[in-house]
């Protein structure tokens, strides 16, 4: 018996949010005997100040928010956990034409290195010519947007502290600010880039898959509080949206019609299934993306929970200077709860003995040890080849 | 000598004007200067870098808290950084000011003391506005839903000659192949249904 049936859980309209709207409708939540009701949110600092004093039972949150929510950072501090990755990938970075004009002049080759390479050297131009630093948009600074793209600007040598400007804007005015030359680009989330094009007011250049291939993003977060008192509706909540997963990679389309029909996500259906159909041009010649660029809402262990992630945003926080050093190991484990998500999913999928992987080791498809035999991992390469071993952090 | 201390500067962001304004003459009866109230939060980081306010309130359904997040962690540019109002050791404030749909940021150092009274005053008139309706709207439908659902369960049930989990499954199976709700399955259903019954009746 679960300890609490009717819940509240917080969303963000993003495609994304497709797990929680298709265990919310098609009934997977219901199987569970939870009856949820989905409560839309306009701003990241809003869900997570609702989830933290309980007006939210749960919510899908940006994975770093778990990790900045559990440490105090920017706002209230509340611990916060996790057992649940939503899914992976779904992010790109979308410049303006004016940017894009400027970056075919100076590429020497059309990679996702070569874009940044191509970007240091506009920003290089600028600066002899004493004009306005590049401003760059992210929804929010804990996310794995904001880390995927410092990633790669980083990548190019440039400082995306003193270089560029970076700002924070909600993700579906992105277009709009870039229309206006407020930006000159933003990393967001779907449909978010796809709106831009489709509204032709920008070219996407790379997708966050490029820069760290199936990177962690959404995550169910919950107060570690309300963990411990409600643990059996915590498995069932895994449950649902584990088995949401599944429904919607049998049938993607359906999914995203459901999204767009409902008032969930207010852009046209051809908008939300651009990118997932293979359908997004990018890059500096403009050719379509495949579909395993975007999202990935279930398979390849796709919703395991590795700390060795949860660690790289750690890393990440005190390589931007938001977080100071220190040994956050503890934390991690407190917060990335991988023995909740196989306790939880135990009889339905196995899981990685594992907690960690060496990130950014895997070119292709690997196996790693589950508790009943291999199971495949999708790969996870860094676009600078750059390798992320928790265990030197651990020793 | 002693001088009273200067009062607060307090920037308002609220696209309710009438909320707005009552909560700028609340304020300013307890003397408290309203530098600037803007009905959306375009410009918001040049209007907190021009005002330079010690108290921000803003309404939590703002798209634009993320931006305000942001001054907090970002000092680079901002002469006078604003922190989220947590409050340390006062989660009630903080409950009930979420509650009430307000959250508020404050100048870095500023003791927590002064800034309460200001939260209070935004936490009573957000009150009077409190937005009952998206909630009691969100309620209503899916109330609708779950009767619309049990009653096309009924129907299926009866023409069809389905049990309960059968008929369940197959609006289930409807909804996944169709892209919909299965409120909206449900609705098809009753409409057809009944529509067959009426024929049958007539």
């Amino acid at each position: 018996m679960v300890e609490k049936s009717l819940l509240r859980l917080g969303y963000m309209p993003l495609t994304d949010s497709l797990p929680l709207v298709v265990a919310s409708e098609w009934g997977f939540f219901a199987d569970e005997g939870l009856s949820v009701t989905l409560q839309r949110e306009t701003s990241w600092a809003t869900l997570r100040d609702r989830v933290m004093v309980g007006q939210l039972d749960a919510a899908q949150m940006l994975a770093p928010m778990v990790l900045a929510g559990s440490l105090g950072l920017g706002g209230l501090r509340v611990p916060l956990e996790t057992a649940y990755a939503l899914g992976r990938n779904g992010n790109a970075v979308t410049v303006s034409h004016p940017l894009f004009a400027q970056l075919l002049d100076l590429a020497r080759e059309d990679t996702p290195l070569g874009c940044a390479r191509a970007l240091a050297r506009v920003v290089t131009a600028r600066r002899e010519r004493g004009l306005a630093r590049l401003v760059f948009a992210v929804v929010y600074p804990f996310s794995a947007h904001a880390y995927l793209l410092r990633h790669w600007l980083a990548a190019a040598g440039l400082d995306p502290d003193r270089d560029i400007d970076l700002v924070v804007l909600p993700p579906s005015q992105m277009a709009d600010h870039l229309r206006l030359g407020h930006i000159d680009g933003f990393c967001a989330g779907e449909p978010w880039n796809s709106w831009a094009v489709q509204r032709q007011v920008g070219h996407v250049l790379i997708s966050g898959h490029q820069i760290w291939q199936n990177a962690p993003e959404k995550v169910l977060g919950v107060t570690a509080q309300w963990a411990l008192q409600h643990p059996d509706t915590h498995a069932a909540l895994v449950r649902a949206l584990y088995r949401a997963g599944e429904a919607i990679a049998q049938d993607l389309s359906a999914a995203l019609v459901l999204l767009a029909r409902g008032d969930h996500v207010s852009v046209p259906v051809e908008c939300l299934t651009m990118a997932s159909s293979g359908r997004l041009p990018a890059g500096l010649g403009q050719q379509p993306l495949a579909a395993h660029h975007f999202h990935n809402f279930s398979g390849m262990q796709a919703n395991f929970p590795w700390q060795s992630q949860a660690l790289w945003f750690i890393a990440q926080m005190q390589r931007w200077g938001q977080l100071p050093a220190g040994d956050y190991s503890q934390l991690v484990r407190q917060t990335w709860r991988s023995d909740c998500y196989r306790r939880f999913l135990n009889g339905i999928c196995d899981a990685p003995v594992n907690d960690h992987k060496v990130e950014g080791a895997h070119l292709s498809v690997w196996q790693t040890p589950g508790e009943y035999g291999p199971l495949a991992v999708a790969e996870d390469a860094f676009v600078d080849a750059a390798l992320f071993d928790s265990a030197s952090i651990l020793r | 000598m002693s001088t009273l201390p200067k009062p607060l500067a307090v920037m308002l962001v609220d696209d309710q004007a009438p909320r707005a304004a009552l909560l700028e003459q609340a304020l300013r009866d307890q003397n408290f200067v309203v530098v600037a109230r803007l009905a959306s939060a375009e410009g918001l980081v040049e209007a907190v870098k021009r005002h330079q306010p010690d108290v921000i309130i803003i309404d939590i359904d703002s798209p634009d808290r993320d931006t305000l997040d942001t001054m907090a962690v970002l000092h680079r540019d901002s002469p006078r950084p604003v922190v989220m109002f947590t409050a340390d050791g006062d989660s009630n404030t903080i409950h009930r000011a979420v509650n009430a749909g307000v959250s508020a940021y404050v100048a870095d150092g500023l003791q927590m003391a002064r800034v309460r009274p200001i939260i209070d005053v935004a936490i009573a008139r957000f009150r009077e506005y409190q937005a009952l309706r998206d909630e009691l709207e969100v309620t209503r439908n899916q109330l609708a839903d779950r009767k619309r659902i049990d009653q096309a369960k009924a129907m299926l049930m009866k023409s069809r000659g389905m049990n309960e989990d059968q008929a369940y499954r197959a609006m289930r199976k409807m909804a996944m192949d169709r892209g919909q709700r299965i409120g909206e399955v449900a609705a098809n259903i009753i409409a057809v249904l009944g529509l067959l019954e009426g024929d049958g009746h007539g």
